[in-house]
This record gives structure tokens, C-alpha cells and sequence, in this order.
């Protein structure tokens, strides 16, 4: 175990390694210069250089790139432009609502997608299948920012139960800030529903088909036992897996959604970020979304050897 | 007059529908069980052969009411099973239990040992977790695995262990009946001679009645009491194990007897090419459905369906060349000394 858990911290840290290097690159040689973003048009070419000298922009590619790796190596982070705070600050206090927000969206997706799937695979090819089939086939193709806008035009302009954006706070509103949150985690939730909803069936149909499922349905079990105690279990593998796959796309949705719902989470600070060339703030949120990626995928390996017990971590 | 037996089947038939979406009516049926009866006393052992898609899985999962009969009756115990529903049934699957052929997909691989072979004890009992676990090991003793194999997963045992398993956690719950769909067909020959001796042990230890399905005669042979041949969905000989060699009488059964290897070299038995292929379920001949194989087919297999009728003692045959009364039509009866 421990061999395992040293192999998976070298290869995170390979991975973060790589995707610094890269976002580092990209907005390297990304044209627009940030002091002049900063400074308007109209700045003077030394106030200009005397802000890139400032930030270090005037600096070789390595350097920079030494500079930074130092900083979040020192574990101070870098510096927001933008803000004039601490990326990291910036980055604990959105997280705190795009991590509801994303675990939210999961739960939905989850909450509608098992029993759906299991509903769907124990009426195959039934008219309940079909139903299912093609509401699945409408959250396949819809894109969620759409979606999201429809939602809030039903539940906010129409019936006005939720608002339409914005974001209390939690400590001045807790049930607001809940409530703010759900129509977005509606949205993002609905799309990841369709997928686990179709791999949840397909897994199911085949693991229903077993010999050992049969075998639990003449043992004389309750058919809920034989669903849930003997098919769903071994059917939730390949749905976990996409599970974690689906937490990337997820952390893309909400760069997308947060800005539809204006809601102040690490998407929309990305977003802006990008907009008004806030580097530092770009390279360490994009990093820290990638590491939250492989962290879960991680995650989701070890739940494999929980849920299977032929699965041994350390392969002996 | 004989007590009633243990499970009475009467012109037990499934039909599955081919072709049927969503919307689409089906465009015929698959004649996968039609119109086949028999019956099984207490402690008896029937042998069911038949070659690969002939029904027998399915017949074996309709008497275990895992499927539906489309028609006809399936008497256990004296009580009519055949259109229970799942709820109904429960209380009866401790009486009748089933052993798949395959070992390798018939144990839940995320279940240990102790918990597969004693799942079936949680339907309806009240013993402690402590004395199904008792019971459990006593049972791997019985079928001889060892007590420390308890909290073992199936993908650590062999084929044949991981078959005592099943063997085991059919017999926890003490069943009337067992029924065994290839129990051995998917273990090497060696382990399958101790898996049969351990079935057979087995029966007279717990007076267990057994519905044995093999497309291996010799097999069957060994383990049951009688034995039935299934063609096609249907039944075409049923008679004793005793001396079946030399008084089966349909062609069928001749040509799968005649299959079976030899083990005294003095004993040649003429070969009986069987030409063609087994009919398509869907669409099975009209009359005697083995006719377009058979090398004796004549005037009324192709129009007729030959009932079952009595042979000789506890012997049936569904030939017509086994005339209405056993009268000899066409074929010597006694074939072998011909040949």
C-alpha cells in the first residue's frame, strides 16, 4: 500500500509538473501584453516598462518560470495582479463555492442517475426504458449554459423560487447561499445524470444477466437485496470510473455556468482572470483544477479495491 | 398407488418472442421448451441430455421458476408453481435449489465464501450470524474445503472449488430438490469425476432428489436413476440408467449413445451418423421434429408429432417407429445385434 500510494504521489507530481510547464508556456506566448492591459492605451512606454519590471515580465522564459515554481514550492504562491492578494487567499475563499457547487452537481447527477439506470435496465426495451432512453438522449445534447438559462428563466423569472444569480455568502446566508446554488447544480447535474444515467443501465443490464444474479434470485433473496445487494454493487465499477472522469468536465462546466449564474467561484475568477491577463491567478487556479482532477481519479482508484475485492492496489 | 412425486411436470412450454422492439410486434416464437412432462420423486435423480440448445438450460430455469412458463404445469411438493410470482416463491426456494455450470459467473466475486454460502439461510430463518457461520463451515467440510476457506473471495479457488462453493450453498438451506445445469461441463475430466462422486455422496446423505442436466450420456448415466433425451425442445425418451445402452430406442438416443466412447475395447458399437444440423427453434418441422436427420424417417414423421408412449417398464419413446403399442414398424427393435 505504501509502494502504491509513493508510485501515485510521483506520478501526480509528474502530472502537475507537466501541466504547470504547459499553462506556463501557453500564456507565455499568448499575445497581449499584461502591463498594458493594466495600464490602458494611452500609459507612457517607461511607465509600462517600470510595471513589467515590477512583475518580472521582463525577464527570460526560465527565470519566470524558475520564479514561480519557487513561490508555490515555498508554498507563498504568486501574487494577483488584479486583486492585489494572494492568489492562493483568492483561490480558498471561490473555492468555497465552486466545491459545494460541484459536489452538488454530483450528488444530483448520482441521486437521478442509479435509480433511473437501475429503473431502466429492469424494464428493458419496455415503454419506462424508453422514456428514460430519450430523456437521456435530450441532457446528452444539450449544452448545460443553455440549459442552466432555461432553468433560470422557469424557476426564477417564471415562477421566481430561486434567484437568477448571485451569491450571498455563507456566513451572511446560509439558506440563500443553498438555494443560489441548487438552480446552477440543477443545470451541470442534469447533463453529468444523462451519461452515468445510459452507463449505469448498460452496466446493469449486463451484470443482471449474470449466473450469481441468478443464482441470488434462487436463493430465495428479496428482489431488492438481489438488485441492490447483488447486481448494483458489482454493476458500479464502470460507473465509477466515468464518475471520476466526469469531475474534470465538471470543473469545465462550472467555468461556463458560474458565469451564466454569476456566482463568485474559481470558473468566473478564471474567467475574468483571463480577460484582464491576471497570470498569476490563470496559471495557479488552472493548476489547482488539474490537481483536483488527478486527486480525484486517485480517489476513485482506490474506491475500486472498497467495491472489489479482486482488486489489490499494491498488484500482489 | 405410488405417493405423489416431488415435482410433476405437464406439458411445460416456453415460447420467446423473436424480432420485438419497442413498438414492433414479434415475428415468431422460438420454441425453446414445448410441451414436455415428466416427473421426479423424492430422492429420485432424472438426467436430462440433450445436445447444446435443445432447451435444456431452459427447462431447467422454468422448474426453478426463474422463468415464466409460457404454458403448461409444474406441480413441487403438490403445490402448482408454475404461475407464482417472485414474492410467492421465496418461501419455496428453500425446498429447491440450483447449481449453474459455470463456477466462474455463478458466486458473487465481491461476496466472501461465508457470506455466498450462507445467503440462502437469511430467507426466512432466525438462526445468529454466529450459527450460520457454523453451519456454513460444516458444510465446506462436507463438500471438502476447509473452514479456514470462509472468508476466502472466489477468484481464489479453482473451477472445481469454487463449484463445491455452489455445491455447498445449494445444500446449506437443506433442499428436497436440486437442480444441476451442467454442473461438470465446465471443469476438466479429473476434477469432474470428484465433483459427480461428491453429488452422489451427496443425494444419499441428504436424501436429496436431483434434476441433472448434461449434453455428457455418460454422465448421466453415472449420477441418476432415469434418464430423459430432449430434442428440440422436446422430450424423446425417457427410461431407466440401467441397461440404457442397450434399450434405447429412438434414433436420437442411439446416435448420442453410440457418440459416447467405449472403454472396453471388446464392445464396438456400430456408429450412427447424425446428418444435419439440430432445427432452428423458430421454426422446428412440422411432425416429429428429429425427422430430417433420422436415417428411419418414413410415411407419418413428417406429418404427425409421435407421442410419448410406454416402451416396457418405466420406459417411454416418442417414435413412430415404435408403432402405437410397441409393435415393431421398419427397424428391428433389437438394433445392436444386427449390427
Amino acid at each position: 500500500m505504501t509502494a502504491y500510494l509513493m508510485k501515485k504521489g510521483i506520478s501526480l507530481t509528474a502530472v502537475l509538473f507537466l501541466v504547470s510547464l504547459t499553462v506556463f508556456s501557453v500564456l507565455f506566448v499568448l499575445p497581449g501584453d499584461p502591463a498594458q492591459i493594466i495600464l490602458g492605451i494611452n500609459a507612457s512606454p517607461e511607465t509600462l516598462a517600470a510595471l513589467r519590471a515590477r512583475l518580472g515580465l521582463d525577464q527570460p522564459f526560465w527565470v519566470q518560470y524558475g520564479g514561480w515554481i519557487g513561490s508555490l514550492l515555498k508554498g507563498t504562491g504568486g501574487h494577483s495582479i488584479t486583486y492585489d492578494t494572494a492568489v492562493f487567499d483568492l483561490i480558498s475563499s471561490r473555492l468555497a463555492v465552486t466545491g459545494p457547487l460541484a459536489l452538488m452537481a454530483m450528488a444530483i447527477a448520482v441521486a437521478l442517475a442509479l435509480p433511473l439506470g437501475i429503473f431502466a435496465a429492469r424494464h428493458q426495451n419496455r415503454p419506462g426504458d424508453a422514456a428514460v432512453m430519450a430523456g437521456t438522449q435530450v441532457g446528452l445534447a444539450v449544452p448545460e449554459f443553455w440549459l442552466g438559462i432555461l432553468l433560470m428563466l422557469l424557476f426564477s423569472v417564471h415562477w421566481g423560487v430561486f434567484t437568477a444569480g448571485g451569491f450571498p455568502g455563507w456566513g451572511e446566508d446560509f439558506r440563500g447561499s443553498l438555494k443560489a446554488l441548487f438552480l446552477p447544480a440543477l443545470a451541470l447535474g442534469l447533463i453529468r445524470a444523462a451519461i452515468l444515467t445510459r452507463l449505469t443501465r448498460s452496466s446493469m443490464l449486463e451484470v443482471l444477466r449474470e449466473d450469481y444474479v441468478r443464482t441470488a434470485r434462487a436463493k430465495g433473496l428479496k428482489e431488492r437485496t438481489v438488485v441492490y445487494g447483488h447486481a448494483l454493487k458489482n454493476a458500479l465499477i464502470p460507473v465509477l470510473t466515468i464518475f471520476g472522469l466526469q469531475m474534470g468536465q465538471l470543473l469545465a462546466g462550472a467555468i461556463i455556468i458560474e458565469n451564466v449564474f454569476t456566482l463568485p467561484g474559481l470558473g468566473r475568477l478564471v474567467f475574468q482572470a483571463i480577460g484582464q491577463r491576471d497570470l498569476p491567478v490563470v496559471r495557479e487556479v488552472v493548476l489547482f483544477m488539474a490537481a483536483a482532477v488527478v486527486i480525484v481519479n486517485f480517489l476513485v482508484d482506490l474506491s475500486y479495491a472498497a467495491v472489489d475485492p479482486r482488486i489489490r492496489l499494491d498488484g500482489q | 398407488m405410488n405417493p405423489a412425486p416431488l415435482l410433476e411436470v405437464t406439458d411445460l412450454t416456453k415460447h420467446y418472442p423473436v424480432g420485438s422492439g419497442f413498438f414492433s410486434r414479434p415475428m415468431g416464437w422460438v420454441k425453446a421448451v414445448n410441451g414436455v412432462s415428466f416427473s421426479i420423486g423424492r430422492g429420485e435423480s432424472l438426467g436430462l441430455v440433450g445436445e447444446s440448445g435443445c432447451g435444456k438450460s431452459t427447462l431447467a430455469r422454468l422448474v426453478a421458476r426463474l422463468l415464466r412458463p409460457t404454458d403448461g404445469s409444474i406441480r413441487f411438493g403438490g403445490r402448482e408453481i408454475g404461475a407464482l410470482d417472485r414474492r410467492a416463491m421465496r418461501p419455496l426456494r428453500k425446498r429447491m435449489q440450483i447449481i449453474f455450470q459455470d463456477p466462474y459467473a455463478s458466486l458473487d466475486p465481491r461476496m466472501t465464501v461465508a457470506a455466498s454460502v450462507t445467503e440462502p439461510l437469511l430467507n426466512g430463518a432466525t438462526l445468529s450470524k454466529r450459527e450460520r457461520r457454523s453451519l456454513a463451515a460444516d458444510m465446506l467440510a462436507t463438500v471438502g474445503l476447509r473452514t479456514s476457506d470462509l472468508d476466502r473471495f472466489p477468484h481464489e479457488f479453482s473451477g472445481g472449488q469454487r463449484q463445491r462453493i455452489g455445491i455447498a450453498r445449494a445444500l446449506c438451506v437443506r433442499p428436497e430438490l436440486v437442480i444441476a445445469d451442467e454442473p461438470v461441463s465446465a471443469l476438466d475430466v479429473s476434477i469432474q469425476a470428484q465433483i459427480l462422486n461428491l453429488m452422489k455422496d451427496l443425494q444419499q446423505q441428504f436424501g436429496l432428489a436431483y434434476l441433472f442436466i448434461s449434453h455428457d450420456i455418460s454422465v448421466v448415466e453415472h449420477i441418476c436413476n432415469r434418464i430423459a433425451v430432449m430434442y428440440a425442445g422436446q422430450l424423446v425418451e425417457t427410461a431407466g440408467s440401467e441397461g440404457f445402452h442397450w434399450a434405447c430406442r429412438h434414433p436420437y438416443t442411439r446416435a448420442l449413445v453410440a457418440a459416447v466412447p467405449q472403454p472396453d475395447p471388446q464392445v464396438i458399437l456400430p456408429p450412427v451418423p447424425v446428418e444435419g444440423e439440430p432445427p432452428d427453434p423458430a421454426a422446428l418441422p412440422p411432425g416429429c421434429p428429429y425427422h430430417p436427420r433420422c436415417p428411419h424417417a418414413f410415411d407419418p414423421c413428417p406429418e404427425q408429432r409421435p407421442p410419448l408412449i410406454e416402451a416396457g417398464r418405466h420406459h417411454q419413446v416418442a417414435c413412430w417407429l415404435n408403432g402405437g403399442k410397441g409393435v415393431e414398424q421398419g427397424l428391428p427393435l433389437n438394433w445392436h445385434g444386427s449390427g
